[in-house]
């Protein structure tokens, strides 16, 4: 007679587990990771803000600094979110067999990989805020929307951080990122709508950034900070929600071919 | 439920490889059981099935009374795994290792402290434990894999290849480890390749062969039953080991080549043989009942 009792799924004490194992492995490269997270975006606002905004002063009727102030949050939401989730994905599959580990404890692959991007999603929710940051201190005048720009990032960076460990269990070897990255993130990253607006792009090229999600959380973020214009946002915010399911169940779906044989 | 292990004609293919093909395994509680074979036996994938890290084509599993894949998870939280392959997280130090697992393993807050001072102190491991896995030897890291794999107290422990690589010294450490788990009543399943492991640690053995048992039983009674209590040893040239081996099958005794000598087995009493008596042991066995020699 087998024993009937069963473990459900997406418990918290799994999650909790997995979460615990990062946490506690990022305090010790949490100097470089925050490093990055926030001097790369921090560098981008100096470069464009101050560069190209001595050439134009105004764009779809923000200053340009609070133009570009608001749409690196974003950019930076996908960098520390899909880059961080597609390469610690694929060297704890690879080489640390850190999977091999945890699915031997009572987590399943569903658990792993939503605490894993629930994790990176934190950490975009408070990366996302540097560039704003440092956008205030440049000019941009402080407002109670910023608020909710973290929880806008986290939302984003947990889409970005199941579509980054998707691609890191579609790859073979960690070259094969290259073609994601260039094939897809930097065209994303360019036609979103962080630096130009695409509103004087042809159509094409609107019609591809509407389907990007980084063109979806700029829009929200920017409207958080100088004012949200209705429905277009809900669907902006339903977009970046639809956006995380999906990656979410992609992420799931494909780890399990990955590491259940 | 008698058995903490129990495995029916588990069969397990990848594409054209048949990796376990029918495989019989019971692990009574309290016992140790190994799992012994070459490399590529299918050993580790039989491992694997019982975590459910790999699913079964065909046959059913039972670990711990629950049933495999679909509560494989609840089989999973009473038992622990000590992987072939290190998988610590070098940053990390041993106790940082320990404490993540006190929480992927659900022990309690309150015990947490206590469950990670025991496990320190079963792998004798107390004064490094601010030290880095890569700061750590060989032998110190496979007792932090061990230690890690018995935080939460559990009832069955499965020992993938538990000394591989190892220097001889610190494999016996190691069996110590093992030894005193199995005299605290854990029930073990160690698979491994070599032989003076199993014969030391395991109450039976199952001796796999291309993913399929091709013996089970206590090791002494399986050399008896196999290899007979005494084996003659020949040495010599290549030309005069084959007439040996002529004669020996012409008596109707079983031989083995190891390279630079035959063993004679079944010869019991025969006295007109030149050559070395030995007693028997499991690889004896196992090269009979398989034709492969263990590397």
């Amino acid at each position: 007679m087998a024993a009937t009792r069963r473990l459900g799924r997406l418990e918290p004490a799994a999650l909790q587990g997995v979460m615990v194992r990062e946490v506690v492995n990022f305090s010790s490269f949490w100097r470089s990771s925050t490093f990055s997270s926030t001097v790369d975006p921090t560098i981008y606002l100096l470069a464009f803000g101050f560069g190209f905004g001595s050439l134009v002063s105004t764009v779809a009727g923000y200053d340009y600094v609070d133009f570009v102030g608001t749409g690196i949050v974003a950019t930076t939401v996908l960098f520390s979110g899909a880059f961080p989730a597609m390469y610690s994905t694929f060297v704890k599959y690879e080489f640390q067999h850190t999977y091999d580990a945890i699915l031997a404890a009572p987590v399943d692959t569903e658990e792993l990989v939503t605490a894993e991007a629930l994790w990176i999603a934190a950490r975009t929710g408070v990366y996302g805020c540097v560039p704003m940051l440092v956008a205030v201190v440049f000019g941009l005048d402080p407002s109670w929307g910023m608020l909710l720009v973290p929880a806008i990032a986290a939302l984003a960076g947990f889409g970005w951080a199941c579509f980054g460990i998707f691609i890191a269990a579609k790859a073979k070897s960690i070259e094969s990122f290259s073609y994601w990255q260039s094939g897809l993130l930097t065209p994303m990253f360019l036609v979103a709508g962080t630096f130009f607006p695409l509103d004087k792009l042809p159509t094409w090229a609107q019609v591809l950034g509407n389907v990007n999600p980084l063109f979806h959380c700029v829009e929200l973020v920017r409207h958080a900070v100088f004012g949200f214009e209705g429905w277009e946002d809900i669907g902006h915010l339903a977009f970046l929600i639809g956006f995380a399911l999906l990656s979410w169940r992609l992420a799931i779906r494909f780890m399990e071919r990955k590491l259940i044989l | 439920m008698e058995c903490a292990i129990s495995m029916r004609g588990v069969v397990k293919r990848f594409g054209p490889l048949t990796a376990v093909d029918g495989l019989d395994l019971d692990v009574p509680f309290g016992t140790c059981v190994g799992l012994l074979g070459p490399n590529g036996a299918g050993k580790s994938t039989t491992m694997k099935a019982l975590t459910a890290q790999v699913i079964a084509d065909e046959g059913e599993l039972e670990v711990l009374g629950y049933r495999l894949p679909e509560d494989s998870k609840q089989a999973r939280a009473e038992m622990g795994v000590v992987p072939q392959l290190d998988n610590l997280d070098v940053s990390l130090t041993v106790e940082q290792n320990l404490l993540v697992f006190a929480h992927l393993y659900r022990v309690g807050p309150g015990e947490r402290k206590a469950a990670i001072e025991r496990a320190l102190g079963l792998a004798n491991l107390g004064d490094r434990r601010n030290s880095k896995v890569d700061q750590l030897s060989g032998g110190m890291r496979r007792r932090l894999l061990i230690a890690r794999a018995l935080l939460h107290e559990p009832r069955l422990v499965l020992l993938d290849e538990p000394t591989v690589g190892l220097d001889p010294q610190v494999r016996q450490e190691l069996w110590a480890l093992i030894d005193r788990l199995r005299s605290e009543g854990v029930s073990i399943l160690m698979s491994t390749h070599y032989i003076e492991e199993a014969e030391r640690l395991c109450d039976t053995v199952t001796i796999m062969s291309h993913g399929k048992a091709v013996a089970i039983g206590a090791p002494h009674a399986l050399i008896r039953e196999h290899a007979g209590a005494e084996a003659i040893e020949v040495y010599g040239p290549p030309a005069r080991l084959t007439d040996v081996e002529t004669a020996a099958r012409g008596r109707g005794w079983r031989t083995r080549r190891t390279g630079t000598s035959v063993s004679i087995l079944h010869s019991n009493g025969a006295t007109d043989l030149d050559g070395e008596r030995r007693v028997t042991n499991l690889e004896d066995v196992f090269v009979l009942l398989t034709g492969e020699e263990i590397t």
